[in-house]
């Protein structure tokens, strides 16, 4: 590995009186599968069209493939592929003359960049001749992304390709994303969706135009400062109530069918911990109660680096 | 408060064969369920499987081909102005003016829904006390804000029955559980809640789901009812396994 694929240095933008970024840093490595998890407004998009040299950063500094977004803009523009997050076809062209002017503008063909494309393409190329503007949400994503990988590009950066999409296409989607990493391909992926954070090599947590956190996925879980403890148990609603007002209580949140238990003393027995949750629960007439210690996931995290000013908005 | 008709009290909603066709693609084929009275109802299904045509039948904004349904005690057919003074609906995509204020929105929507200058002023004061809102431009607020708001305009006229369409989509964490928690609140003082999510651990917090494949309903229940019935240990897996049949 040389230099990495993508660094940002330090790099702030601000629209108004909206500061977009915030002095944020990191590097993409070569043939890396690159996370942005974080909801939406948190500078992800912005942070995606200077790296494509579409905008240009109030200050700091960021290069593409050891160019800089702003001095090299030409020679960065042919080697990236770029999905912007709102859907960027041509709804009056078919499927094919999408890609064919994808190709074109980028001085290629359709045939030359076949090899590359084929794992998505060929999920829709049965709809070849179909105008674009009457695929289904699923099939769009896909002609999207064939037309951002048309040209062959060195890095992929892909804005929140999946939001909106359901779970099942969720996992697809990133399905596909794996096979062109095996294939070398660095590709820099946003996401609000904190469980696609797994997917990724590593991964970014963004909120409110700054970095919380940049790690491998499982390590950011490892990371977590205070005991956990997911507790289960009949009255799901009134147990979180009752367990904010619980003596030691940092924070309680619905996890699906669990409430997740975070403990304000760090490096305290969980089993302890647990032990205490029992009996303030049994005090307060909950039955059925299981409780036990776990790793945080990266929401846990997520939720946790948020700052209080953050929590309370 | 509207007398109920035929459909029994202590139902929100209840679809018949409802049915939707463009053309000879059946885009809703013969649903029949419905949703009691007070619950939060989520109702799931892939891309295109027909959730958001069935929800825009349910508020009365499209015809069905055939089929009925009972909406709020009132009859889909011919009741339609009735049925969209007794819903509230909230869809993903932001549905407030970003360049007016937050008091300024609720006027607006408060004097759509007919409400007396004093009714406004009055819900209004406690919709700002609730959310701990100032009367900021909306544009400025924080999505997670937006959404809140959004959905507290969605109940101002003190609906029966209250839509959200994918309401939590790209909002952070934190905000998303406020969010459910804003939905237990409505819940609890009988507002049915009827939301569609792509969040399967919010399909967790339901009263009772549906999931939607190809038009039709594929299961409903309890959430555990479903997983027992299904012997899946999540409802994302039981969602993988009737989306996508292998």
């Amino acid at each position: 590995m040389t230099d990495p694929a993508a660094v940002v240095r330090d790099v702030s933008k601000t629209f108004g009186e909206t500061k977009a970024l915030d002095g944020v840093s990191f590097e993409a490595h070569h043939g890396e599968l690159f996370g942005l998890v974080g909801p939406d407004g948190g500078g992800k998009t912005t942070l995606f069209r200077i790296l494509t040299t579409l905008l240009i950063p109030d200050s700091g500094s960021a290069t593409v493939l050891g160019l800089d977004v702003v001095r090299d803009l030409w020679a960065i523009r042919s080697r990236v592929g770029y999905m912007p997050g709102r859907f960027s076809l041509y709804g009056d062209l078919t499927v094919r003359e999408n890609l064919s002017f994808f190709a074109s503008v980028f001085g290629t063909t359709v045939e030359q960049g076949y090899e590359l494309i084929a794992p998505v393409y060929r999920q829709i190329e049965m709809f070849a001749e179909r105008r674009a503007d009457a695929l289904s949400g699923g099939m769009k994503q896909k002609l999207a992304l064939s037309c951002a990988l048309v040209h062959r590009p060195d890095i992929l950066f892909l804005d929140e390709p999946t939001t909106g999409v359901d779970s099942v296409s969720r996992r697809e989607f990133w399905d596909q994303l794996d096979m062109l990493r095996s294939s070398g391909l660095t590709i820099v992926v946003s996401t609000p969706y904190m469980d696609e954070a797994m997917r990724c090599d590593r991964v970014a947590l963004v909120q409110g135009g700054r970095i919380l956190q940049i790690d491998a996925p499982a390590q950011i879980g490892s990371r977590y400062p205070l005991p956990l403890i997911d507790v289960t148990g009949a009255e799901r609603y009134r147990m979180l109530l009752a367990l904010r007002k619980a003596p030691h209580a940092h924070s309680v949140y619905p996890f699906g069918t669990s409430l997740h238990f975070t403990d304000e003393r760090p490096g305290h027995d969980p089993l302890s911990v647990i032990a205490d949750l029992r009996e303030y629960l049994t005090a307060n007439g909950f039955t059925d109660v299981t409780a036990q210690p776990i790793e945080a996931g990266i929401e846990d995290s997520f939720m946790e680096l948020m700052t209080p000013a953050q929590r309370a908005s | 408060m509207t007398a109920p008709l035929a459909a029994p009290a202590d139902l929100a909603i209840v679809a018949t064969d409802l049915t939707r066709r463009f053309g000879n693609f059946t885009a809703v084929d013969h649903i029949t369920f419905d949703v009691k009275a007070g619950e939060v109802f989520g109702f799931l299904g892939a891309n295109g499987a027909g959730k958001t045509t069935a929800i825009k039948m349910l508020i009365g904004l499209l015809e069905p081909t055939s089929g009925e349904a009972k909406v709020a005690g009132l009859d889909l057919r011919t009741q339609t102005e009735e049925i969209r003074r007794r819903i509230g609906y909230m869809s993903q995509k932001f549905s407030l003016y970003e360049d007016l204020t937050v008091l300024e929105n609720i006027a607006l929507y408060g004097g759509i829904y007919g409400l007396t200058d004093r009714q406004i002023r009055e819900r209004a004061a406690v919709m700002l006390e609730t959310l701990g809102l100032s009367d900021d431009l909306v544009g400025r607020l924080p999505l997670g804000w937006k959404q809140k708001l959004a959905f507290s305009v969605a109940l101002l006229h003190e609906p029966a029955i209250v839509f959200l369409d994918e309401p939590t989509g790209g909002v952070d964490p934190i905000t998303r559980r406020q969010f459910w928690e804003m939905i237990y609140a409505a819940a609890a003082r009988g507002t049915t809640v009827f939301v569609t999510t792509h969040y399967m651990d919010e399909a967790e917090y339901c009263d009772r789901i549906s999931i939607m494949v190809d038009g039709r309903i594929a299961t409903i229940g309890t959430p555990l009812e479903l997983k027992q019935q299904w012997k899946v240990p999540s409802i994302d897996e039981l969602f993988v396994r009737l989306a996508r049949p292998s």
